[in-house]
């Protein structure tokens, strides 16, 4: 391997390191927003909204998320109905296609993940607070958020890591992500390891950045769980 | 003038399905009684207890808590349920309850823990409400362990943390459902003793216990579940002397031979 091309490869990637990064932010932070009201939805009660909730999650992490990304971007668009009306603007890109699509799929894995935490809350806990007479947003906020958010921490951060890798996907709708340039290095060259070995070393980084953060995280919210120090 | 009612319930009824769990069961407590009550398992008495402050709804009868009725409504379905969540809120703070699986919320503190329902459910002052959770835990006898978590507490210490955090928000009446059935046999007297100080110095408290000689030597009344109904009620000196029930006789030797 020449260290001159391995620079160079490194560079240019680095160079569109800041589109994977938006694409990866912007759906997980949907994402996250989604499935916080599909598990509402799921939770609240509401037998249509549970079932409407369901059939969702159903859906979404039923199918390959490259082919709802294709159903988005390239699917939508022979639609005339949707040609004419105020969304096209949006989903006549390929950047929001991508950023929806990413979004609508890891919400239905991660309402799964909150719905779980939920779950996982004692209800001793929940009784002892409406005992004080806590209910409706101070009984979340104050009792079942906290349990919940830590309960829901490790498996989150999992489903936040593999969306990092989902991004790659986004070079098959024409955005000039990481891979895309990888992509393009190795048709450019016709140096396979070099560009793929760079682009998966960057991507490992990342990672590795992001779970040492949600490890963070997750020690600074456990202080309950470890031994007192004496 | 009479004394004042702190808590009268009349005619509470409760069903589970088919299981008819409580079939009218009524109790008033005036200011400072103590009232404990028995049944064997399965009696109706913890779910009567949770009925009082709705942790369970009951199909019908009244709680009045210090002058204030809880107001119920029917349902569509035919089934009772409160009709004012607010009213409901306001009077649970007015009710201390213990629990017996202590249910400290795990992620706070034992101060937090304290703290927590009077800072903001009551939205009284935090300082003045941390300065009275001190003094509640000096009298609990864990004053020192006011920044550990629960789970650095033995069960005996969790218990009298729970009964301190239920004091915290300044009760009109103490509920305690089995508060030592949870413990290790060993720990069990701690709590008891916390109690008994707790009666000593006044406070009305609802008891649902299997601690015989509690009911006996602290409390000012029993009251004897089974199956759903009160089938024996006064006095401890009057009951456990000479009791008319049959059942409550055959009950306390059943509960001495345990022993």
């Amino acid at each position: 391997m020449d260290p001159g091309f391995v620079v160079a490869t490194f560079w240019r990637l680095m160079a569109a390191l800041p589109l994977t990064l938006e694409v990866w932010a912007l759906s997980v932070l949907i994402g996250g927003v989604i499935a916080m009201g599909l598990t509402w939805m799921r939770v609240g009660g509401s037998k249509p909204f549970a079932a409407l909730s369901r059939g969702y999650v159903f859906v979404f992490r039923g199918s390959p998320l490259l082919v709802q990304l294709f159903v988005i971007y390239y699917g939508l668009s022979s639609f005339a109905f949707i040609r004419q009306s105020f969304v096209w603007p949006l989903l006549r890109d390929a950047f929001p296609c991508a950023v929806l699509s990413l979004a609508l799929c890891t919400a239905a894995y991660t309402s799964e993940i909150f719905r779980g935490a939920l779950a996982a809350v004692p209800n001793g806990q929940v009784e002892a607070a409406k005992a004080c007479g806590m209910s409706g947003f101070r009984l979340f906020r104050r009792v079942i958020f906290p349990i919940a958010l830590r309960q829901a921490l490790p498996a989150y951060s999992t489903e936040v890591i593999s969306m990092t890798k989902a991004t790659a996907l986004v070079s098959l709708v024409t955005l000039w992500d990481m891979m895309s340039v990888a992509l393009k290095i190795r048709n450019d060259t016709l140096v396979t390891y070099t560009p793929l070995l760079v682009a998966g070393a960057i991507y490992f980084v990342l990672n590795f950045l992001i779970a040492r953060a949600f490890l963070t995280i997750e020690y600074r919210l456990s202080k309950h769980l470890r031994p007192r120090r004496a | 003038m009479t004394e004042p009612c702190a808590i009268t319930v009349v005619d509470m009824r409760k069903r589970f399905g088919a299981l008819e769990v409580l079939k009218g069961v009524s109790l008033t407590a005036r200011d400072g009684d103590v009232i404990s009550i028995l049944g064997a398992s399965g009696s109706g008495k913890s779910t009567f207890l949770r009925c009082i402050n709705l942790l369970e709804t009951p199909d019908a009868g009244t709680v009045t808590v210090g002058g204030e009725t809880i107001a119920m409504r029917k349902r569509r379905d035919g089934k009772a349920e409160p009709g004012d969540w607010r009213q409901v809120d306001r009077i649970r703070s007015q009710l201390g309850m213990v629990l017996q699986s202590f249910n400290l919320w795990s992620h706070m503190t034992v101060l937090e823990n304290l703290i927590e329902a009077p800072v903001h459910v009551q939205k009284r002052r935090r300082a003045q409400c941390i300065e009275e959770a001190h003094a509640l835990l000096n009298k609990v006898g864990i004053g020192d362990k006011a920044d550990y978590y629960p789970s650095h507490l033995s069960g005996g210490q969790q218990q009298r943390a729970a009964i301190a955090r239920a004091l915290a928000m300044r009760p009109k009446v103490m509920l305690f459902d089995e508060p030592t059935s949870a413990l290790d046999p060993e720990l069990v007297g701690e709590v008891l003793r916390v109690m008994r100080a707790l009666a000593e110095e006044g406070r009305t408290m609802l008891v649902v216990t299997h601690e015989m000689s509690f009911a006996r030597d602290v409390s000012s009344r029993v009251m004897f579940l089974h199956q759903g109904v009160v089938e024996a009620e006064g006095p401890p000196a009057e009951l456990f002397g000479a009791c008319k029930s049959e059942r409550f006789r055959q009950f306390i030797s059943g509960q001495a031979r345990q022993r």
